[in-house]
């Protein structure tokens, strides 16, 4: 987290916003890559943007930073595969709070919500 | 000139008069949590009124407030640790410490005088004075053997006879903490209650602590007339059974209701509301509702419950009636319903609609809306009745 705060702190405004695009950019090139289907609707990443604050906030903490269920702040998350967290999601956890999505989403989708938390989401 | 005298002087008084402020009640007040801004609106109850909001209030994801027995202040407990106690006729935060920093929730003590908060980080139970919020007690959990870390607590509740009870999640233990003979409290442990108790309610009567279970099925009781008979397990069916059902959020026990001599209670993971006798603790029956029930709150009248649903069921709420045990109405609310309260008479149900950023008041005997206060991504809504209710 102090790493994370440090680094928006130092880069101006302008900066971070170019800082930004090239990290969405280099998203967009890489879910391609994995030849998911792209969450481009406004209207649906709005909706899934909520569920990830809201509901998954429930147990994560709206700011991600852990409650019932463990932290999901970049530096949390950094490193660990992808795919295995995707996989994880979609699963779920046995033996704790954390339930499967597959019912409530596709996996484009929590790829997406994945990749909001990797840039860090704010309420 | 004496008439024009007298005129400059009611004018004086009267200018006086409108700037000293009228005095008012603090018995049907409330407050509304608006989790995502970390503000609180304070509310009138009656007629529906905003009377302002308070920012500044950090986490208030699962944010819950206990209220001082003179219905003046509230305090508030935040997702990361933050206690406020919050002035309702000011409309300003009295006092703020950041006391954890992780927290699920709190209690008032029998005489109001001390105020526990429950803590998953550091695991334990902090116990301040409610006048000042000055740290009186601390209470760690046990230590969990595999993290370098305190379990967990969940469940805190005021109990009869200047009590505390709270569950541990990590290490499945119920606690009575007695502050009856001063701030050093008298602890005893109930060990092995079952795994992973995640919530507790204590009823109405502040008779029964009944802590649900994460890990396996059915539910502790400590039945606190007879605490030598230590914690009993009832419905032994209750939870997830065998099929291990995705559980999108987990009921809460508060809601479980006491109607006559039945308790609504919600079935975990499956869409129906359980019904259970009260002198024997066995399930008599099963309502099917309209998704994963969260909470299941009475009409004070105990006529008709309410229940609201988890995500995705979440836009509606279903109305039962207690006597006939069918569903009498389904009402269409709006996007993802956080929280029900009754009037302590019962004759407003407000509820939160967190998406569609608005609190609508019905009324449960018409069934219809009678107004509707804008507010942001509302959660809990606690009111100031609250204060003179055991385990509220």
């Amino acid at each position: 987290m102090r790493h994370a705060l440090k680094v928006s702190a130092a880069i101006p405004v302008t900066k971070l916003s170019a800082a930004l695009l090239i990290a969405l950019s280099t998203l967009l090139f890489s879910s391609a890559c994995v030849a998911e289907e792209e969450i481009t609707d406004p209207a649906h990443q709005k909706r899934l943007l909520n569920l990830l604050i809201q509901d998954c906030g429930s147990c994560h903490g709206l700011r991600m930073m852990g409650g019932l269920g463990p932290a999901l702040l970049p530096q949390t998350l950094e490193g660990k595969p992808r795919e295995n967290l995707i996989a994880l999601i979609m699963t779920g956890m046995p033996g704790t709070a954390m339930p499967p999505w597959k019912p409530l989403l596709s996996e484009a989708e929590a790829g997406w919500m994945l990749d909001r938390l990797l840039e860090g989401v704010k309420p | 000139m004496t008439r024009l005298l007298l005129l400059i002087f009611s004018c004086l008084v009267l200018a006086a008069c409108a700037h000293s402020p009228v005095p008012r009640g603090t018995g049907d007040l409330g407050v509304i949590i608006e989790r995502t801004t970390g503000s609180v609106q304070i509310v009138q109850v009656d007629p529906p009124l905003s009377l302002g909001r308070v920012e500044g209030l950090g986490d208030l994801s699962h944010a819950t407030a206990v209220f001082s027995r003179d219905q003046r202040y509230a305090y508030i407990f935040g997702r990361d640790g933050g206690l406020t106690k919050l002035d309702l006729l000011t409309k300003s935060i009295a006092i703020r410490v950041i006391q954890g920093g992780n927290s699920i929730g709190g209690a008032i003590s029998q005489d109001g005088k001390l105020i526990a908060v429950g803590n998953y980080e550091p695991g334990g139970v902090k116990v301040f004075d409610a006048e000042t919020l000055k740290l009186v007690a601390d209470i760690p959990a046990t230590p969990v053997p595999t993290k370098n870390q305190n379990a967990r607590v969940v469940g805190i509740v005021d109990a009869p006879g200047q009590c505390f009870l709270f569950s541990l999640f990590d290490t499945g233990e119920i606690w009575l903490a007695d502050f009856s003979k001063g701030v050093e409290p008298e602890l005893t442990r109930y060990p092995d209650i079952g795994k992973q108790p995640y919530d507790a309610l204590i009823t109405m009567d502040g008779r029964y602590y009944i802590a649900g279970l994460f890990g396996e099925d059915g539910l502790a009781k400590l039945d606190l007339w007879h605490l030598e008979r230590g914690v009993e397990r009832i419905l032994p069916n209750y939870g997830q059974g065998e099929q291990k059902l995705p559980v999108y959020k987990m009921p809460h026990l508060e809601g479980w209701t006491a109607a006559g001599d039945k308790m609504f209670v919600p079935a975990v993971g499956i869409h129906r509301v359980l019904v259970v006798e009260n002198s024997t603790w066995q399930q008599i029956g099963a309502i099917d509702v309209a998704g994963q029930p969260i909470f299941v709150v009475a009409r004070p009248d105990s006529r008709q419950v309410w229940v609201n649903f988890a995500h995705p069921n979440n836009d509606k709420v279903q109305v039962i009636d207690t006597e006939s045990q069918r569903i009498i109405a389904t009402l269409d609310t709006g996007p993802a319903v956080m929280h029900m309260e009754f009037t302590s008479r019962g004759d407003q149900l407000w509820l939160s609609v967190r998406d569609a950023n608005e609190v609508q008041v019905w009324n449960p005997y018409t069934l219809e809306k009678i107004a509707t206060l804008p507010a942001k991504t509302p959660s809990g809504i606690f009111f100031s009745s609250r204060a003179h209710k055991i385990g509220l």
